[in-house]
């Protein structure tokens, strides 16, 4: 492979590895503070159709994100309801958070726009696009570095950038704030929180707050940055593939990145290898795509290392017995 | 406690009261956003419901769907008693049509009562065995049984895909399916001895799935086994100071669980298909999660649900036609908000319902009084 190629390969990876971040560290959020999320895939998938739908209706991309991150954190705020203050099964909130989003974004979109449930196709003005870092230019002449610099590094939309840029923010918030600290011990001894006089449930509200504001950034860049308008299930298991990522990284923001990169990586090596003969024998394209959810099933049964989750994870507080 | 003293519910609101609130809330809601779209709700729920029930032909397909929608619910059901909640009914629906097809094709020229019952055995072996692996994964590693039965769904598509379209897909033939069973070989369908259900796709295999009704009904309440997981599923402390093998029953549970989800494949490819194409679980693993909290786990509740859930799709379907712009997504949404009502929102209603029965049976309201008191004193 020459470096073209290897660099169209790892650009791919970066674009695919941003939806996957945003939504995995959306999850660790919530996790971390006790309430298990298997509702990211409804969450992104209603985002990207709010995010779509109002570009397309408004002509500004702003509002589209804007409405994508406002139906994003609602939803999140719906299964926030079942999950904390009534005490409802977290998982299948986050069940039906999915099946709602898929059933409602068809619906509405087919009523909406006529188009099969398709939203219109989004014009300039109306999407996010490439951003050119200064000096992209005179550099690419540079060997090696220059290319790196040109296409790697610069030239993502906006979101992509977001996405890098809250690793080392959830890092910080996570570790080095007293936010963080009370976060994670929410998920690990929420009577201890309790106790010291902190609200969990309002600590827990917080969290899922979060994740919402992270899934409508996760699902915007589906349909108005890397995609222009949204189309039915969009989203396609992505939520999925990130909670797999969350479970993979050990609910740790750091490794969350380069997990999400190497799930990117399987999912750009896989659309690259369609059809094409590698090493002399055909790589089922399937294999691959499966590897993501195999890696964690192997890791979560403690075959490779071991990822043990928050202990007070899944289950609601109840303050006095 | 500061708060007032509640009782638990009677049986029968519990039972019967609470879920109907529940789909009453969700069909209110479903109406509103109906409503919200400047469509008119009570037209479309008349027009699902002549679409469910108008005649022979409707009711054949509704009948279709619940065959489906039984065998997923007892899936999750089953599973749920023994404490376990099993996502993977879609997976296990889906890669169990491996084993159906890869005995139906063989036996093609046979009688159609030969290849059924070999049919059902290669579909429940498949789909259990793709149950047994997250159960014996919980049981053995520990790891949860909602997170790797999540990972088999997507693991089951993969494979099916690259069986289908690598394997099984004969020469020549463009479409993702696999070779038809010869056409003296197939399953006939009801239709066909019940001239009022025209050629609608509900055949035999909805008789497997009351007799899976019964049988589930004999195992959880009247078995040794049956004891055990319900044990489980209450108190795995108390099960295994009983002596009993915890994994052991997590193991079975989850392949039973499996295995009914795999009889999905079994109507599907024998009964109606005739062939393996690809995506034909269209979901009903997690309809059965809807089914499953409906019926509140009662092999009787589940055949309601699943009646009802089957009528809804039906109906969807003919929705479409009769109003355009409604579309048979609709029917998702009351599916999802049933689930998030009877599922995760049971605080909403079960409170204020335990209130009023508390209040207006006064007699009840003294024994609870006595009985919290008797509680906080000792």
């Amino acid at each position: 492979m020459d470096l073209a190629l290897i660099l169209s390969t790892l650009d791919a990876t970066i674009r695919l590895s941003t939806p996957l971040l945003l939504a995995c560290l959306a999850g660790l959020y919530s996790e971390r503070a006790g309430v298990f999320d298997i509702g990211l895939e409804g969450k992104m998938l209603a985002a990207a159709f709010a995010a779509a739908a109002v570009a397309a209706v408004s002509g500004n991309v702003w509002l589209g994100l804007l409405a994508g991150i406002a139906v994003s954190i609602t939803t999140a705020a719906l299964q926030g309801a079942a999950a904390i203050t009534l005490k409802g099964n977290q998982l299948i909130a986050g069940v039906a958070i999915n099946m709602l989003a898929v059933g409602l974004t068809t619906f509405l979109g087919i009523q909406w726009f006529a188009q099969g449930g398709r939203t219109p196709q989004l014009k300039a003005g109306e999407r996010f696009t490439e951003i050119q870092l200064p000096f992209s230019a005179e550099l690419s002449g540079v060997p090696v570095l220059g290319p790196i610099y040109a296409d790697l590094i610069s030239g993502h939309n906006l979101l992509v950038y977001i996405a890098v840029i809250a690793v080392p923010i959830t890092w910080w918030v996570l570790y080095r704030t007293r936010f963080g600290l009370r976060l994670r011990a929410v998920g690990e001894n929420p009577k201890a929180v309790d106790t010291a006089g902190i609200s969990v449930i309002l600590l827990r509200y917080q969290a899922v707050l979060i994740t919402g504001l992270l899934c409508g950034f996760a699902g915007a860049f589906f349909s108005i940055a890397q995609g222009s308008g949204f189309g039915n299930n969009m989203t396609a298991g992505k939520g999925f593939i990130a909670l797999a990522a969350l479970i993979f990284a050990k609910w740790k923001p750091v490794p969350a990145m380069f997990t999400c990169l190497l799930f990117g990586f399987l999912d750009a090596l896989q659309i690259r290898l369609q059809g094409a003969e590698v090493f002399g024998i055909g790589v089922p394209v399937q294999a691959i795509q499966a590897l993501p959810y195999i890696l964690t099933v192997v890791l979560l049964a403690g075959f490779i290392g071991k990822a043990v989750g928050p202990k007070a994870g899944g289950v609601a507080y109840s303050k006095e017995r | 406690m500061s708060t007032a003293i509640l009782k638990p519910l009677p049986r029968w609101a519990d039972v019967v009261l609470l879920p109907l609130l529940n789909l009453l809330l969700a069909f209110i809601v479903s109406g509103l956003v109906v409503l919200a779209i400047g469509q008119d709700p009570l037209a479309a729920l008349n027009a699902i419901t002549t679409g469910a029930f108008g005649n022979g032909y409707n009711i054949g397909y509704t009948l279709y769907y619940s065959t489906n929608f039984i065998f997923t619910g007892l899936a999750v059901a089953v599973a749920a008693h023994a404490g376990l909640f099993n996502i993977g009914g879609n997976g296990q629906a889906y890669i169990a049509g491996l084993g159906v097809i890869l005995v139906a094709l063989p036996m093609q020229f046979l009688p159609w009562w030969v290849t059924f019952p070999v049919a059902v055995v290669a579909g429940a072996a498949v789909g259990g065995f793709w149950g047994f692996i997250p159960g014996w994964l919980q049981a053995k590693r520990g790891s949860h049984v909602v997170i790797t039965t999540i990972m088999f769904n997507f693991i089951a598509a993969a494979i099916m895909v690259y069986m289908v379209v690598n394997v099984l897909k004969p020469p020549g033939v463009l479409a993702p399916e696999s070779a038809m069973i010869a056409a003296e070989g197939r399953m006939p369908k009801l239709g066909t001895f019940i001239p009022w259900f025209r050629n609608t796709d509900v055949n035999f295999t909805l008789i497997l799935a009351l007799l899976c009704l019964v049988g589930a009904y004999i195992l959880i309440w009247h078995t040794r086994f049956g004891f055990a997981m319900r044990a489980l599923g209450h108190n795995p402390t108390a099960t295994r100071y009983a002596g009993m093998s915890n994994s052991r029953i997590i193991m079975i549970v989850m392949t039973m669980s499996g295995a009914l989800a795999g009889m999905v494949a079994v109507n599907q490819v024998v009964g109606v298909q005739y062939r393996l194409v690809l995506d034909y679980v269209a979901d009903a693993g997690f309809v059965g999660i809807a089914v499953a909290l409906m019926g509140r786990n009662h092999p009787i509740g589940i055949l309601l649900a699943a009646l009802l859930f089957g009528a809804l799709y039906q109906g969807g379907n003919e929705l479409q036609y009769v109003i355009p712009g409604l579309s048979k997504e609709m029917v998702v949404v009351i599916q999802a908000l049933v689930i998030l009502f009877t599922g995760a929102m049971e605080g909403l209603f079960r409170p204020g319902l335990q209130r009023i029965f508390t209040t207006l049976s006064p007699g009840q309201k003294d024994e609870a009084v006595a009985r919290n008191t008797v509680k906080s004193e000792s």
